[in-house]
């Protein structure tokens, strides 16, 4: 039964989609409860799912961009978890499934593993360790962001007094700048961690701290943006909407990062 | 018949009648004494609101529409004369009066749709008459059921959910934006009785620190008196606005009291902290010029106006899942109230045979003088035997099987049909 994960983990994301989605538009919250339930089962299912391909391919799952997308949407759904636990809200599942979801078909559905790193550089937990916190935080860095846009959302139909259904349903204004917060420390530690830890391996590898990468340089200023969104975020003339858009706009430097520098530019980082 | 309904409500009398003929928690009790002494009622109960006065009961007999004697009761019990009554009161048996209760419960009887405290009230009304032992078996699963029904109409529906007021509505939005208000400052300009209504809701949702600023002194320190806020003086808007979560303002005049030159300083004073401004004044009290401001959220009374009707409309909507969930419920309990009649049926018959069935066999057997003292003694036993399996057998289906009961709607025929001109068991 070598596609059984891949199919429980669609299945139970696509419950917990449609289980958030039934929260949101109904307000029920046995299904919000549902929701969480299904993705907790759908997180297990994807990990075995990893575990699998990973084995089938000899190798680690982040060794092609296919592995990298699944194991990103995997962290994605993990920390949306967390968040959804320590600020017991879960009316934004709705809005985070879908990329959840997405990343993991594409990585799953589409790809073959024909197009990997060579093995004999990524080995060791040093390294291991660099590209999972760094993936998490790209992962973090991602949920803020839709958070940051349901935000600006709800703010806008209720600055301009345009309330329809759905803003009963959201979380409060306050709530979700709290939440995209902490998601984006939640980045934050995992992506200065990760990058310490990719020097160090560097080091081990090569003997010299630096070699220059544009990735590094892109890098450093992802880790700039968000220490000052962080900071901002936190002031008062920068709450609510003005932050929220700054926050957006550091994602899409993170978007930048994964696809131009990546792909065109940096010759260590091609899929992370 | 077992369960008995009277009473009357918002729709059926006007006010006066209504408080009238409404009970305090002592005459509650006294009317269950005094009906129980009668003999007019084994169990009672006294739902008395604001908007209606209901007494349910559960007569001593069965087949005996004791209606109309409750009635009387009633006007006897509050001295009012019963052509008063008469026309307003409305009386509901069985099935109707379970369904009656359990739609007052979900709050579908309500003079506003929905709302919340009548489930509050029935618990409250029960628990009073199960304390004063003035129910019992019959009304106490009955309020259970009702208890359960608005519980479920109130979770699985949004028959109650969305506010119906404009007071609520601006404290909702409120808590759109800041989440619980609990450590948040409101500030209230005048002292009329719309910002009483939404300083009593912002306090119902745990406001921390409330500010009253009225024109007259003396207004605005009745209102801060009443609930506990601290009153500023009139006119210092730069001071005033700079703590304050929520404004809430109603002043008369026919101007624009709050410019938007005084809210720009007061934003910028405060940083473009979030303030929610809810404009209850007509004229409206804040300049329309500010809505642009940055973090300022402006709300007037036609706004408000407006998400209330959204939200009758809403609500209006979720009336025939409400009326499905109280449905199941009054069938649950109807197929409870059959099985334990059912069951008593069955043993009434059981002990009406036993009772008869010594006297049966010696008339019987007295002519067959062949038989052994030994062969009479088992015969007797056969019979006994034969008659314990004919009784026991559908006693224990009755007792397994929901279905079955839910199909012998009618106990009182089978009761008629074996016992006839036998007390109930």
């Amino acid at each position: 039964m070598p596609h059984l994960f891949l199919f429980l983990t669609i299945l139970a994301y696509a419950l917990s989609l449609i289980s958030y989605l039934r929260f949101l538009y109904a307000g029920k919250s046995h299904a919000g409860r549902l929701g969480t339930v299904f993705l907790g089962l759908g997180l297990v299912a994807h990990y075995f799912a990893l575990l699998e391909r990973s084995r089938g391919l000899h190798t680690v799952p982040y060794h092609d961009l296919y592995g990298s997308l699944s194991l990103f949407g995997w962290l994605l759904a993990l920390t949306y978890l967390g968040l959804e636990f320590y600020h017991r809200q879960r009316s934004v599942g709705a809005f985070v499934l879908p990329f959840i979801l997405l990343f993991f078909l594409a990585a799953h559905l589409a790809g073959a593993g024909s197009d990997r790193l060579p093995p004999t550089q990524a080995h060791g937990v040093v390294f291991a360790l660099h590209v999972t916190l760094s993936i998490l935080a790209y992962a973090a860095f991602a949920l803020s962001c839709v958070l940051s846009s349901i935000f600006l959302l709800e703010n806008r139909l209720l600055r301009n007094r345009h309330l329809g259904d759905i803003v009963w349903r959201l979380p409060a204004l306050d709530l979700l700048e709290r939440m995209s917060q902490s998601s984006v420390l939640i980045g934050l530690v995992s992506i200065a961690v990760g990058t310490v830890l990719g020097f160090v391996w560097v080091d081990r590898l090569t003997g010299q701290y630096w070699y220059y990468d544009p990735k590094y340089a892109v890098t450093l200023l992802v880790l700039l943006l968000y220490v000052v969104y962080f900071q901002l975020s936190r002031t008062s003339n920068w709450r609510g909407a003005r932050a929220s858009r700054l926050n957006i706009f550091n994602f899409a430097v993170v978007i930048l990062s994964f696809t131009v520098v990546n792909l065109y530019l940096s010759h260590s980082h091609r899929y992370f | 018949m077992e369960i008995v309904l009277v009473g009357l409500n918002h729709r059926t009398a006007p006010l006066d009648v209504r408080e009238r003929v409404s009970f305090t928690l002592e005459q509650a009790r006294r009317a269950a004494d005094e009906l129980r002494s009668r003999g007019l009622l084994e169990e009672s109960l006294v739902l008395s609101t604001c908007n209606r006065s209901e007494l349910y009961g559960v007569p001593p007999e069965a087949s005996h529409e004791c209606g109309p004697e409750l009635s009387s009761f009633l006007s006897e019990f509050h001295s009012v004369r019963p052509d008063v009554l008469n026309g307003l009161l409305y009386q509901h048996y069985d099935r109707s009066a379970v369904r009656h209760l359990f739609r007052v419960s979900a709050g579908l009887d309500s003079l506003l749709l929905g709302e919340a405290e009548i489930l509050g009230q029935v618990r409250e009304a029960y628990r009073f008459a199960h304390e004063q032992g003035a129910t019992g078996p019959v009304l106490n699963r009955l309020f259970q059921g009702a208890l359960e029904t608005g519980k479920r109409v109130r979770s699985e529906t949004e028959l109650g959910t969305r506010p119906m007021s404009v007071a609520a509505a601006g404290v909702k939005l409120a808590e759109r934006i800041f989440g619980k208000l609990a450590d948040r400052t409101a500030l209230v300009l005048g002292a009329g009785n719309v910002s009483e209504q939404v300083v009593s809701t912002l306090r119902d949702r745990g406001v921390a620190h409330l500010f009253v600023m009225n024109r007259s002194r003396d207004h605005a320190e009745a209102l801060a008196r009443q609930f506990g806020g601290r009153v500023l003086d009139w006119g210092n808007w730069e001071t005033a606005l700079l703590a304050p979560d929520v404004v809430v303002s109603s002043i008369s005049a026919e101007e624009p009291v709050l410019l938007r030159t005084v809210l720009e300083q007061a934003m910028a004073a405060r940083s473009n902290r979030a303030l929610f401004l809810m404009d209850l004044g007509v004229p409206r009290n804040v300049e329309l010029a500010a809505a642009d401001l940055y973090n300022l959220y402006i709300y007037n009374i036609d706004d408000l106006s407006e998400i209330v009707e959204q939200n009758r409309h809403a609500r209006e909507s979720e009336v025939p899942r409400a009326e499905a969930i109280v449905d199941e419920h009054v069938g649950k309990f109807l197929s409870w109230q059959a099985s334990v009649e059912l069951v008593g049926l069955v043993e009434a018959l059981r002990s009406r045979i036993r009772e008869e069935r010594a006297a049966f066999i010696r008339a019987r057997l007295d002519g067959m003088n062949h038989l052994a003292q030994a062969d009479r003694e088992r015969m007797e036993t056969l019979m006994d035997e034969l008659l314990e399996k004919l009784l026991v057998e559908p006693a224990e289906r009755l007792r397994g099987e929901k279905e079955l009961r839910r199909k012998i709607q009618n106990v009182e025929a089978l009761r008629d049909l074996f016992l006839r001109h036998r007390e109930k068991p």
